[in-house]
């Protein structure tokens, strides 16, 4: 994984929210032993009309979206199926952060970002950023006020800047083992490798099979 | 000090705390499939690593097989990835089950059979589904590519410590309602994100009266509570599932003994505390129909399609988005809905017992003229014995097609698709936007709805249903 160094970038807005990564990649682009060509067909079913021609109706297709490198979606993006091909589209169609709400649903809080896709995030240095909904509420309001509006992310700070005038700026939480492994870009594998007499030591003594020792 | 079931577990495999405060979990068992893990050996291969335990992990082809013909896989692609899995498995002396091996099938199906699934190991797969397995009492959970070539690597997983989230059933379930309703009735109750972080133990006496296959249905939707995983305590029913049939990797004889004696401890102890808590009544539970394109959007078979602002947890344009897809009006009663397909298959629903309860409502009896029917099985071993029993000649003669083993219709990665606008009775997880199929219509129901809805043309209640024909 490459260190993750701050940007400013355009924002691209997504108005929905349980976005499926069914959705973000469709089963026929998983079909690929590849690891690259998928930034094309993200968002595929949507992002094109049958005939192949972008489907003006979706709102990543307007021009002042076009090159947009922050994704501003709804809560619990990334939900369902484990496909890695999800981060990996979002990835290679220029996108190098998405932002999303924590929501308050029934007094129970629903984070912005499903489990196993925001952990497949982490592992390819696509950085998620969780705020309020009152925060999100806000960008969208002013993405849609502001033709060509930009933020600038500073991981260290832990901060997203809205390049308004005056600037507006979101702090945000980030797990601090993640935080290490994308300033420092360490390679996962071989850091757990790093522990190999544990795992050695753990060996002798676990029994995989769970009966008898 | 008391302990849950998830706890017990997790101390178990706890190899060391991390630099960076992250845990390092052991794994047990890794299965893998076509789709996956051909990106996790290209790594394995690029930074010259070998894989630690080939003897602990297993390999099956199962999303791209086709149905029919199945030897004969037309589509490029497809085929393939297919023979990326068989020459990656040849190279790290992995087990493969091929689609010439009589053990090939579902992934999530072919572990339990096999006796690879156990109580208290660690599981994980590349697959959002393997919360399957969590119906024996062992934590297994899918994990994206990145892990699989983790795992494949180092047989350990980091892992941040997730939170334990009980769900009590409490009473017995009515005739004809089954494990598939209690599970679309959680996701109903607390949304796709709402048990996002945490762990599931389902218990309660109508866990209990479950079979393994039932089970397994229930823990198989997990993920689609947005859990990390899903976990029942293993009983005499488990330990008579894996004891009886046959089952080559699971103990047998003095190993049974041994394994049944560490197993009788994993059960959660008195007093053992959960982050969070929940009881549903099973008794009220009544057969669930989705209506939207998230299993969220669900409700009882006897009510409505509901009004734009009537669904909780859901915005007003969640909701109508979801209705336009669906091509549905609110006020429309679900059991006027008329379907063109029904599929009886998947990880969730396509084991002996779900296909032993189709054929008998099936039997003597002719599907609805206007509905094309697949019952496909999720395994060659259940295929084998479904055909023992004869149940085949039930299906068939009922007019639905049988077919050879594998995802199938489930997420359309092989030949069996819907047709945009095709509106499909499904026992599969899924109701996402063209999951079976661009433009397809998914109703995720139990397998006695399929099948009754298959018979009728429509959807019906079942418990009314029943007792009349």
């Amino acid at each position: 994984m490459k260190p993750f160094e701050n940007f400013t970038g355009l924002i691209g807005v997504l108005d929905r929210a349980n976005v499926d990564t069914d959705q973000i990649i469709p089963k026929q682009f998983l079909k690929s032993i590849q690891r690259t060509g998928f930034g094309k067909d993200l968002f595929y079913d949507w992002r094109y009309l049958t005939d192949g021609k972008p489907n003006p109706d979706f709102p990543l297709n307007q021009n002042r979206f076009r090159g947009s490198s922050i994704l501003v979606v709804r809560n619990n993006f990334g939900c369902g199926s484990s496909r890695e091909h999800a981060v990996w589209a979002i990835q290679q169609d220029g996108y190098r952060a998405v932002v999303a709400p924590r929501v308050e649903r029934q007094g129970n809080v629903v984070p912005a970002f499903a489990d196993i896709f925001k952990n497949n995030c982490s592992k390819n240095g696509l950085l998620t950023i969780e705020l309020s909904e009152h925060e999100v509420d806000r960008i969208f309001d002013l993405v849609n006020q502001t033709p060509g509006l930009r933020a600038s992310i500073d991981l260290k700070q832990q901060t997203l800047v809205l390049e308004t005038s005056p600037k507006v700026t979101f702090k945000f939480e980030i797990d601090s083992a993640v935080k290490e492994r994308f300033i420092h870009g360490h390679d996962d594998i071989g850091m757990t490798l790093t522990y190999e007499s544990q795992i050695k030591e753990f060996e002798t003594k676990h029994h995989t099979q769970r009966y008898g020792t | 000090m008391s302990k849950t079931l998830f706890e017990k577990i997790w101390d178990e495999h706890l190899v060391t705390t991390l630099r960076d405060g992250t845990s390092l979990i052991y794994i047990d068992r890794h299965l893998i499939h076509e789709v996956t893990s051909p990106q996790a050996f290209e790594g394995l291969r690029l930074t010259h690593r070998k894989v630690r335990r080939p003897e602990l992990t297993f390999a099956t082809m199962d999303h791209n097989v086709p149905t029919e013909d199945r030897l004969n896989i037309k589509d490029p692609i497809s085929k393939a990835q297919v023979d990326a899995l068989s020459k990656n498995c040849g190279e790290f002396g992995i087990t493969l089950y091929d689609l010439k091996s009589d053990k090939q099938g579902i992934v999530h199906i072919i572990g339990p059979e096999l006796g690879i699934t156990l109580p208290g190991l660690t599981i994980v797969c590349g697959d959002s589904h393997t919360s399957t397995h969590g119906a024996f009492g062992t934590f297994a959970l899918g994990i994206g590519t990145s892990e699989v070539e983790h795992v494949l690597a180092t047989q350990c997983l980091p892992q941040k410590k997730p939170k334990t989230f009980k769900v009590e059933y409490t009473g017995r379930l009515q005739p004809n309602v089954t494990a598939k309703d209690m599970i679309l009735k959680l996701i109903g109750l607390i949304g796709t994100a709402g048990a996002t972080g945490y762990v599931l133990e389902y218990c309660g006496e109508a866990v209990r009266a479950l079979s393994m296959e039932a089970r397994m249905t229930i823990c198989n939707m997990s993920i689609e509570a947005g859990a990390r995983a899903g976990l029942i305590a293993p009983d005499e029913t488990t330990f008579q599932y894996i004891a009886n049939g046959n089952r080559p990797f699971a103990p047998r004889g003095k190993d049974l003994e041994k394994a049944l004696s560490y197993w009788k401890t994993l059960p959660s102890d008195e007093g053992a505390r959960y982050d969070r808590q929940l009881t549903i009544d099973a008794s009220q539970i009544a057969p669930q129909v989705t209506w939207g394109t998230s299993p969220g959007m669900v409700i009882d078979v006897d009510e409505r399609v509901p009004q734009l602002d009537q669904v909780p947890g859901y915005s007003k344009t969640d909701v109508m988005h979801a209705l336009d897809y669906m091509g549905l009006k609110p006020g429309t009663p679900m059991t006027d809905i008329k379907v063109d397909t029904v599929f009886i298959g998947s990880c969730t629903n396509a084991r002996i017992e779900d296909l032993r309860i189709a054929a008998s409502l099936l039997k003597g009896k002719k599907i609805s003229s206007a509905v094309r029917v697949l019952v496909v099985p999720g395994s060659v071993r259940v295929k084998q014995e479904a055909e023992n029993e004869g149940l085949h000649e039930i299906f068939k003669k009922a007019g639905c097609e049988w077919r050879d083993a594998g995802c199938s219709m489930c997420l359309g990665m092989n030949p069996d698709q819907l047709k945009p606008g095709e509106r499909c009775a499904s026992t599969s997880n899924r109701n996402f936007e063209g999951r079976q199929g661009k433009g397809g219509r998914t109703h995720l129901v139990s397998p006695q709805m399929a099948a009754a809805a298959a018979i009728e043309g429509h959807f019906v209640d079942i418990r009314k249903w029943a007792k009349l024909s």
